[in-house]
């Protein structure tokens, strides 16, 4: 074994041009080399107390996986990261590692911690590429598990169960599978064919997928049961986009992120000519500062938006989103507008003609200028309007991006489920609702989170439902 | 993929069809919604339930053709199928202790109101049918409505059938007579629904509208459909995939839902132009 490679910084991850990726829907990072991954491999230290397990929701055995990528077995390490994440290509892309398992790594004491997320992509990436052996559908135990929702908690969920021999079915309301993977994430940050392929790899596990069936509308809980499910897992995730009740936010070109990364998404309008429609070019303000509020805004680039701001009310420092997108966006040209809120959107209204197509547009959004005063409860230094600071940004679209509050449908149709005052669905630590045999996790519960922690849901769930239906 | 069991032209623009979904047949209540998507690269269109049949697992659609997905559905024959059907979404129509209804129906509204004064046939209210369409050539469910109806009045704009006038003139002559009716239930374009408000308003008889918003998913996650409510002096956002599509109609904004409405208007247009070419291109 090569020894330990102790140059205090990582492998860069090479990625497509600024200036040309602004343009384009391929993905920006384009992945390690072997040799650069077996470089990289070379500064873990494999500590004995592995404190970047302790970082993963899902406890993927890190050391061990990058071990075998030192010693050249890529798909060795493929099945040391698959033993935990059903979803390895997925996570490799989106989890947000620097607060994770890479915020715990040793080297990042005196240097860059190992590049734990771009080793793990690189290993799914090699498996998918290079692997031809199928997986093994196991012997089914007879117990049927149904699973509502197909993001990452409900494939995660999905999947671990059907490792364990039970037929599981998950219903989804969308026409693809994969939820926010499809949906939400940008094919620049996450391409479609990745999700596909995991989904295709649970279908080989036995997993079916039945698509367009909304529960709580097409078939209810109690009917699942009714059906010979002996439990339901709900992975229903993020629900009715947030607004922030100012005026003009119903003209036209207004967008929630969510409707405007679905049209781009899933809809496929970042097409050419598409039956879907969105709104492109022009001049863009994305209202937030989260991961989706940077999807959003790099989306409204790629479709040809000559100038897109972000417009968050706080600063950099209390900016939600990973790092890496930040840097990304900043590269790329998106224009933050910190410390700065909007108040109202303006539109155009011709007076003299009300059937003046422009009439009802949005024209411009007025904004005032904050500072940070004093921390709130929860530590965060809360922003206050500077008085007499308002100013007019000239936009054309504005995308709200502050948040999601749990989607109605389950809750308003399953008796004895108990939610929360916003709306949550209440769980115990297995993931078990107020209601017999059923499960929850993801955003369904926690409101708006990352993928990561609604695979570690997806998983506990798993554990539970497993241990309950095999006593 | 869901099969076209049964194809019928209503009139020249508006086109019947049984679709073969045994799920929603079993579910689905006057006043609910579908979402459906013609081919793989389609987009995902909204349409009202008008009528099931759950021992066939047929569910009856009525469209008119407006854009360039409706065409593509227009040229699908019996026995081909299309890509995505999912439902039944919203809210049932609240028809529970309903004596005495008034059903106003605009155009390929009526498709949508027919279910439901059907329903309340059933329950033994006493049913008021208003239904209008531009001219006689565009008259849909004429038949159907006077099954269902103990008193019809179908209206034209140009007088070519029925009575000559807008769905409003009758309604609100039977009001001034002093018709007590305990529900108008309006189903139609906006302006229609917004001016059979106005017609009621003097009356303080309850109005219920049936709103149809630009839709993604239709199930509670984009908020595309959303819509401002006047409750009580109060500005409240709504939204017609999971709290209607039926409202108050007292308190809807009908102006910012016409100007919503809009948006891609322009699109649509060229995007059905192009289209119709295709489909041109097809026959020679």
């Amino acid at each position: 074994m090569a020894k330990a490679n102790m140059t205090p910084t990582r492998n860069v991850m090479p990625t497509q041009d600024p200036l040309v990726r602004a343009h384009n829907f391929d993905e920006v990072a384009l992945g390690y080399s072997e040799q650069t991954a077996i470089d990289e491999a070379n500064r873990c230290l494999n500590c004995k107390t592995m404190p970047c397990v302790d970082g993963c929701p899902v406890k993927i055995h890190i050391p061990e996986f990058i071990s075998k990528i030192k010693e050249g077995d890529f798909e060795g390490a493929y099945q040391i990261i698959n033993k935990s994440s059903s979803l390895p290509a997925v996570c490799g892309r989106v989890c947000p590692q620097e607060t994770q398992c890479e915020s715990k790594c040793v080297r990042g004491i005196k240097g860059e911690s190992v590049g734990i997320g771009r080793l793990e992509r690189f290993v799914a990436d090699w498996h998918n590429t290079f692997c031809t052996e199928e997986p093994v559908r196991p012997e089914s135990n007879g117990h049927r598990v149904a699973i509502v929702g197909s993001g990452p908690s409900g494939l995660t969920c999905a999947g671990d169960l059907a490792k364990k021999g039970y037929e599981v079915t998950v219903f989804e309301a969308l026409h693809t599978a994969g939820g926010v993977l499809v949906y939400g994430i940008p094919e620049f940050r996450l391409p479609k064919a990745i999700v596909a392929k995991e989904v295709d790899t649970l279908k080989k596990l036995g997993v079916k997928v039945e698509t367009n069936v909304v529960i709580g509308k097409t078939l209810t809980i109690d009917e699942l049961f009714g059906m010979g499910f002996e439990a339901v897992f709900v992975g229903s995730g993020a629900g009715l986009p947030n607004f922030m009740g100012i005026p003009g936010e119903a003209l036209s070109g207004v967008y929630s992120a969510n409707e405007f990364l679905t049209r781009s998404n899933l809809m496929k309008a970042y097409k050419d000519n598409p039956d879907t429609p969105i709104m492109k070019g022009g001049k863009v303000a994305v209202v937030g500062g989260g991961n989706v509020a940077m999807d959003a805004a790099r989306t409204a680039l790629r479709l040809g938006a000559e100038k897109v701001y972000i417009v968050y009310r706080r600063s950099m420092e209390e900016l939600p989103a990973r790092r890496e997108e930040v840097e990304h966006a900043e590269e790329e040209g998106i224009d933050f507008q910190l410390l700065c809120n909007p108040v109202e959107i303006l539109g155009y209204r011709n007076p003299e003609d009300p059937r003046d197509p422009k009439n009802g547009f949005v024209t411009g959004m007025t904004c005032v200028k904050m500072e940070l005063g004093e921390p709130d409860e929860k530590g965060r230094r809360r922003p206050v309007v500077i008085p007499g600071s308002e100013f007019t940004l000239d936009v054309d679209t504005v995308v709200m991006s502050i948040g999601t509050s749990p989607n109605p449908l389950i809750k308003s149709t399953t008796k004895g489920l108990e939610v929360t005052r916003w709306g949550g669905i209440v769980v115990n630590e297995d993931g078990l609702t107020t209601r017999e045999g059923v499960y929850a996790g993801g955003d369904a519960v926690t409101g708006a989170a990352t993928v990561i922690s609604a695979m570690g849901a997806g998983k506990t769930a798993a554990k539970a439902i497993d241990e309950a239906l095999s006593k | 993929m869901y099969k076209i069991l049964e194809k019928k032209a209503l009139n020249p623009t508006v086109v019947q069809l049984q679709i073969e979904a045994p799920l929603v047949a079993n579910k689905a209540r006057p006043g609910q919604f579908i979402i459906l998507r013609v081919d793989e690269a389609g987009e995902r269109i909204p349409l009202t339930v008008a009528g099931v049949n759950p021992e066939t697992g047929a569910v009856k659609i009525i469209f008119q053709i407006v854009g360039s997905t409706t065409e593509k559905l227009s040229h699908k024959e019996e026995g081909d199928y299309i890509q995505d059907f999912v439902g039944p979404l919203g809210v049932a129509t609240h028809l529970d202790g309903l004596k005495k209804v008034c059903i106003v129906g605009g155009g390929v509204g009526c498709a949508i109101a027919m279910p439901i004064a059907e329903a309340l046939h059933e329950m033994g209210a006493e049913v008021t049918s208003i239904i209008g369409f531009r001219n006689k050539d565009l008259l849909i469910l004429e038949d159907e409505f006077k099954a269902c109806s103990d008193t019809l009045r179908v209206m034209t704009d140009d007088g070519s059938y029925g009575e000559h006038g807008n769905v409003t003139v009758p309604l609100k002559e039977m009001l001034e007579k002093g018709e007590k009716f305990d529900m108008i239930i309006t189903i139609g374009p906006l302006i229609m629904m917004k001016f059979v408000v106005a017609t009621a308003k003097p009356f303080g008889v309850p109005c219920t509208v049936s709103m149809n918003p630009i839709m993604i998913d239709g199930t509670g996650m984009c908020g595309g459909c959303r819509l401002t409510l006047n409750v009580d002096g109060k500005k409240v956002t709504k939204f017609a995939c999971v709290d209607g599509p039926d409202f108050n109609g007292y308190e809807v904004d009908f102006d910012e839902a016409m100007s919503r409405g809009r948006m891609y208007f322009g699109y649509e247009r060229h995007k059905h132009e192009e289209t119709c070419n295709l489909f041109k291109k097809e026959v020679q």
